[in-house]
């Protein structure tokens, strides 16, 4: 292999990698801004690769999607329930969640396909491959020559930066994150806002289970969302909690996974784990200010009313 | 249930805490039972197969429910104590992995030394990476205002890919066929407490952290301190007695120290090496035992034991009720949700009262 075309190849499979981790990481940016951090993501992601691969067994792949993000919403739903409407602590609801959703979505596969260990065929979302800019050298292939799924997260980008900090909305979602008390006062329904920030998160973070069933791997296991929804929250704290941000460091965290891959095809000897470790090391680094300041909603995983 | 509503602040407070636990450990059960009926599964068949699994004879209590529920006891005990000062220590597990590769580090360095040595050592050692491993989400809360939640969880992954390395590298077993490592030698395995059973010492060392810890809070003046910064961090400091950055470090430290125990413990006790994925995530279900038991030490004893024996019936539910485990793990999410509903009950009653 030369040594182009393993870049070209660690390239398309960073990105692919990177995919899922975006589009929780957007949805979980969104919740976070207006002041609710859900652990309970991870649920989401496991909701949402069942709930494609269900979709797309009964309707194909892209019902498919559309059901992975909407059992991903719904898992986000009860969460909010919850920690925004009842007013239970967040993180230890959003544990809550997670360990359910494992848990139950694993009943649902077993009693509908048995515990035989066969592996589940699924139909796949197909790879569309951009005119023109797919052609580009290296980074065509990898960034232009994916599933729709890609195409979503790359527009999220743009469509949150600009709904986050140019519209009213998102000002009034910001500051039910900042300070809900003087959002309050301001005529802000702060937890029917965080309530619905809360389920956007679920819906993108279910797409990204969806993703994983119906796009990189073609079936369901258990626990196949194997931390994504977590590794999502530290891509949100290492992205500054800004979309471009976010959307950059959901890439080093897939490159940082795909490195893994490209290094045991190299059989090269290093310890890949390290690697792995390596995007939460930074993510510490920049919550301890490393990269210049770096700073949560003010109003992050505090109950309202108090 | 008029005259809880009309003087709920004359209860004692310890009542009102077993009553929720109670009242959210039967709606757990209620939820459960419609949830297995929906699933085309019979409630009762369900838990009489868990119960018989669980406590259906003295060998079951024992060697599977009393064993499951050690490290679920002392990160049960590690969440707790954290959880009274208002630190949301959600990093139980990395501190687990710390503490367990720790452990197996020296024990495999100490390798003709006797059990007088190598069992205090080792534990020592355990505790102490444990709660090296706190230190860095305490030194960023104290000294730079970040909020533990999130450095906690990150510290987890970190744990894990550690954990990872070392099982595949450079402590991989001598014959390198599996990650893990080679077996402790027999000086460092925790001697069993009853004869022909499973039990090991480390789950009455659980229970005498736990009487510790106990004492700790309610008869000395540090555990004063730990309850009034749990009770209000703004009022404590406001009150000029003292200031809350001591507190949070002995919480984050002695919680670290304590999930450090669990892991190195499961090891001495049970498996005898380290391997990858040692921990079925006891770490995250540690904040069901600890907010079931009200965060009161000696109650996490008792949860501790309810959580061993779901996991312990859990094998036998699947096995003779067609049950799937995976539904234990569904009971442990109901469990919380349930606790936080009926706190959140509560607390609605007594505010209503205060007007």
């Amino acid at each position: 292999m030369t040594d182009l075309a393993a870049l070209s190849s660690f390239l398309v499979s960073a990105v692919g990698l990177a995919v899922p981790l975006a589009l929780a990481a957007l949805g979980e940016t969104v919740s976070e801004r207006s002041g609710v951090i859900n652990i309970g993501l991870e649920g989401s992601v496991i909701w949402g690769a069942l709930g494609g691969a269900l979709g797309a067994l009964a309707m194909g792949p892209y019902w498919g999607l559309a059901a992975g993000a909407l059992a991903g919403g719904l898992a986000a739903l009860v969460f909010a329930g919850f920690a925004v409407r009842l007013g239970t602590d967040q993180i230890i609801t959003g544990t809550a969640v997670t360990i359910g959703s494992l848990g139950f979505t694993g009943a649902v596969f077993q009693s509908r396909f048995g515990a035989t260990g066969l592996a589940l065929e699924l139909p796949t979302v197909p790879v569309w491959e951009v005119p023109l800019l797919s052609r580009i050298p290296v980074l065509g292939p990898a960034f232009f020559d994916q599933a729709v799924t890609a195409y979503l997260a790359y527009a999220m980008v743009p469509l949150l930066g600009w709904f986050l900090f140019r519209t009213r909305w998102g000002l009034a979602l910001r500051a039910a994150g900042e300070s809900p008390e003087a959002a309050h006062a301001a005529g802000v329904p702060v937890v029917g806002t965080r309530m619905l920030a809360a389920v956007f998160g679920g819906l993108m973070a279910g797409l990204a289970g969806a993703h994983l069933s119906l796009v990189h791997t073609g079936t369901f296991a258990e626990n196949m969302s194997a931390g994504k929804g977590f590794i999502a929250i530290a891509v949100v704290v290492l992205g500054r909690w800004q979309p471009w941000g976010v959307f950059a460091a959901a890439l080093f965290f897939g490159g940082a996974e795909a490195l893994q891959f490209t290094l045991q095809a190299l059989d090269a000897d290093l310890p890949y784990p390290l690697f792995l470790a390596l995007p939460y090391v930074l993510s510490l680094a920049a919550l301890a200010g490393w990269f210049g300041r770096s700073r949560a909603p003010e109003g992050l995983a505090l109950p309202w009313p108090r | 249930m008029r005259a809880l509503r009309a003087t709920p602040t004359r209860l004692r407070p310890g009542l009102v805490a077993t009553l929720t636990a109670t009242a959210a450990v039967l709606a757990t059960l209620a939820v459960a039972a419609v949830l297995l009926a929906l699933g085309g599964h019979s409630p009762a068949e369900a838990f009489a197969a868990l119960a018989r699994g669980a406590f259906g004879s003295w060998d079951r209590f024992v060697s599977f429910t009393l064993v499951r529920a050690t490290p679920l006891l002392l990160t049960g005990l590690a969440v707790a104590f954290a959880f009274r000062a208002r630190v949301w220590n959600i990093g139980a597990e990395g501190q687990l992995h710390a503490g367990a590769l720790a452990g197996v580090a020296v024990a495999l360095a100490l390798p003709g030394a006797g059990a007088v040595l190598v069992l205090p050592v080792t534990l020592l050692a355990a505790a102490a990476a444990g709660a090296l491993w706190a230190s860095v989400p305490a030194a960023m809360k104290t000294g730079m205002g970040v909020g533990e939640v999130i450095t906690t969880l990150l510290m987890n992954f970190v744990a894990m890919f550690l954990a990872q390395f070392l099982v595949q590298g450079p402590l991989r077993e001598s014959r390198g066929v599996f990650n893990q490592t080679d077996e402790i030698p027999a000086a460092a395995h925790l001697p069993a407490v009853l004869p022909d059973t499973w039990l090991h010492a480390g789950f009455l060392l659980g229970i005498l952290i736990a009487v510790a810890l106990w004492l700790y809070l309610t008869r000395t003046p540090g555990g004063f301190r730990i309850r009034a910064a749990g009770a209000s961090v703004r009022a404590a400091e406001v009150s000029g007695r003292f200031s809350v950055t001591p507190v949070i470090w002995l919480s984050f430290l002695a919680s670290g120290a304590i999930a450090g125990l669990a892991g190195w413990i499961q090891i001495a006790g049970v498996t005898h090496r380290m391997y990858e994925g040692l921990s079925p995530g006891w770490g995250y279900t540690a904040i069901a035992v600890a907010l079931l038991a009200r965060l009161h030490p000696l109650a996490v004893v008792v949860t501790a034991i309810v959580f061993g024996a779901l996991s312990a019936g859990g094998g036998a539910m699947q096995r003779e009720a067609g049950v799937p485990e995976v539904w234990v793990r569904g009971i442990e999410a109901l469990v919380i949700l349930a606790v936080l509903t009926a706190d959140r009950i509560v607390q609605g009653m007594a505010r209503r009262a205060a007007q």
